[in-house]
């Protein structure tokens, strides 16, 4: 069993371009939640989302590339960029043959679907573009990194909906702790912004008219988001005898499923899958100092995420601070667990904690220490990651700083 | 269709969405009688939407909590589109 760090982070998020733009903006509370422009919002009954604005391809990459790339698979491509360059890695033949590449997607490139089909029932054509099969693949994300840089090794996608990231993150966390993998990159992406995809959320009815406010009495649902994060997770030998520099260190992963409901959350799911991952990564409660919560401002996730918390931390939930980043990114679906891991492992590094901006007033039903629009100087020693997906499936992280 | 009444057409809604006997459901039955959970009140209110050509917002849909409520909102709405047609 090896010790296992994040060496390196991407981002690609409405907040910034990069891992730098997002930290800075989370820790100064600043939500990018805006009036949808990407899609014709005067047919959908909500207006705001949190979009990547003015987002142009041809900024970062080959013209020819571009067709052959949804938008979530660019995202995934560029927040891996960063994060392999961030990390300094030295390619060699024998690490491209080895490092894996483990991504998450919950609607993958629909978008391209979307675009394919609407030619096919609207338009009269009897043909569908021929490269809406490899634009919407879900492991797309994982296909173009691999190609990007001659990455070899074990290569798959999760998609387990809002968790689909976390999932992904640790998959490839215990395949690097076994010494099935040396090295991996490993994250999420997603581009939910077209038509189809917005009806359907509309229908679900958690969507806000207003903004997304996790944990307020004021909460009136999610907003959703898109974008991608991306961590390079390596051995602590292999990291250490480079001279990289560890950001922090990923110490367990845990995960269950409510078996319950397949929308309609339940709080003993998320509970067993906190208390997983504490024991994979021989945590005791008290060590955790922060959690980076799921926290979607919708009604049902608050209040049921804060009794699982109050159920796996007794008395010590009222020692910890809890914030939703959610509040400022968006809820990018299967790339959530990658940005919010991001933020996390910067939150042990710089000793800062992000906070749960657009809060307006306690709700009793949810009545942590949510570090409400103000970012908090407080090192802990260790952290959790949420992620609960629609179908009852939760995945947590769980990271500890690194000295 | 015209000589049903909005009851009677909301009941069927609710009976089909819910593939339930349409005489289990009654106006006085409440959600939680007729096992109607968030995700079948979500198909419901779509299939209301649809029969009667109107749009039920969120807020709206919280208010109610059984058959009776549904069928006073439904009406109002119903009520409010004609109101609101032009006169032939």
């Amino acid at each position: 069993m090896h010790r296992v760090v994040v060496t390196g982070t991407g981002v690609v998020s409405p907040l910034g371009s990069n891992t730098a733009g997002f930290w800075k903006a989370l820790l100064a509370g600043t939500s990018a939640i805006r009036e949808i422009i990407g899609v014709d919002a005067s047919q959908i009954r909500f207006k705001n989302g949190a979009e990547i604005r003015h987002y142009v391809p041809e900024e970062y990459f080959d013209p020819k590339d571009i067709p052959f790339m949804d938008r979530f698979a660019q995202f995934a491509v560029l927040a891996a960029r960063e994060a392999i360059c961030d990390a300094g890695i030295e390619w060699t033949s024998d690490l491209r043959e080895s490092t894996a590449v483990i991504t998450g997607s919950c609607l993958g490139g629909r978008a391209a679907e979307e675009s394919g089909y609407w030619e096919l029932f609207h338009n009269g054509r009897t043909r569908v573009q021929p490269l809406t099969i490899p634009l919407s693949m879900s492991n797309a994300g994982a296909s173009h990194i691999c190609m990007q840089f001659g990455i070899e090794g074990p290569a798959y996608t999760v998609s387990t909906a809002c968790a689909s990231a976390s999932h992904a993150i640790g998959q490839a966390f215990w395949m690097v702790r076994s010494g099935a993998a040396p090295m991996a990159i490993a994250g999420g992406s997603e581009a939910p912004f077209f038509l189809g995809g917005l009806k359907a959320w509309e229908a679900m009815r958690v969507i806000s008219k207003d903004t997304c406010r996790p944990f307020s009495s004021e909460r009136s649902g999610m907003i959703l988001g898109e974008g991608a994060g991306m961590l390079v997770l390596e051995t602590l030998e292999a990291a250490l005898a480079r001279g990289a520099r560890p950001i922090a260190e990923i110490v367990g992963f845990g995960m269950s499923a409510d078996a319950s409901h397949i929308t309609q959350p339940l709080a003993a799911g998320p509970m067993r899958a906190m208390r997983s991952a504490l024991r994979d990564a021989g945590l005791a409660p008290e060590q955790i100092g922060y959690i980076n919560a799921h926290g979607t401002a919708t009604e049902a996730n608050d209040r049921i995420e804060t009794a699982a918390i109050r159920c796996t931390f007794g008395s010590h939930a009222d020692k910890l601070a809890v914030s939703s980043t959610k509040s400022m990114h968006g809820h990018a679906l299967g790339a959530a667990g990658a940005l919010e891991a991001v933020a996390s492992v910067l939150s042990l590094r710089d000793g800062m904690l992000p906070p749960t901006a657009n809060f307006l007033s306690a709700d009793p039903a949810c009545n942590l220490d949510v570090i409400p629009n103000q970012a908090r100087a407080t090192a802990v020693e260790a952290c959790l990651s949420n992620s609960f997906a629609f179908g009852g499936l939760n995945a947590v992280l769980a990271f500890k700083a690194f000295p | 269709m015209s000589n049903q009444t909005i009851q009677e057409r909301v009941l069927k809604v609710v009976a089909t969405s819910k593939r339930i006997p349409l005489e289990t459901v009654q106006p006085e039955s409440t959600f939680e009688a007729l096992n109607i959970d968030s995700l079948d009140r979500l198909n419901i209110l779509f299939d209301l939407e649809s029969e009667f050509e109107i749009e039920i917002n969120d807020e709206q849909a919280k208010q109610v909590h059984n058959i009776h409520e549904m069928i006073e909102g439904v009406t109002l709405l119903v009520q409010a589109k004609n109101a609101s047609l032009p006169v032939e």
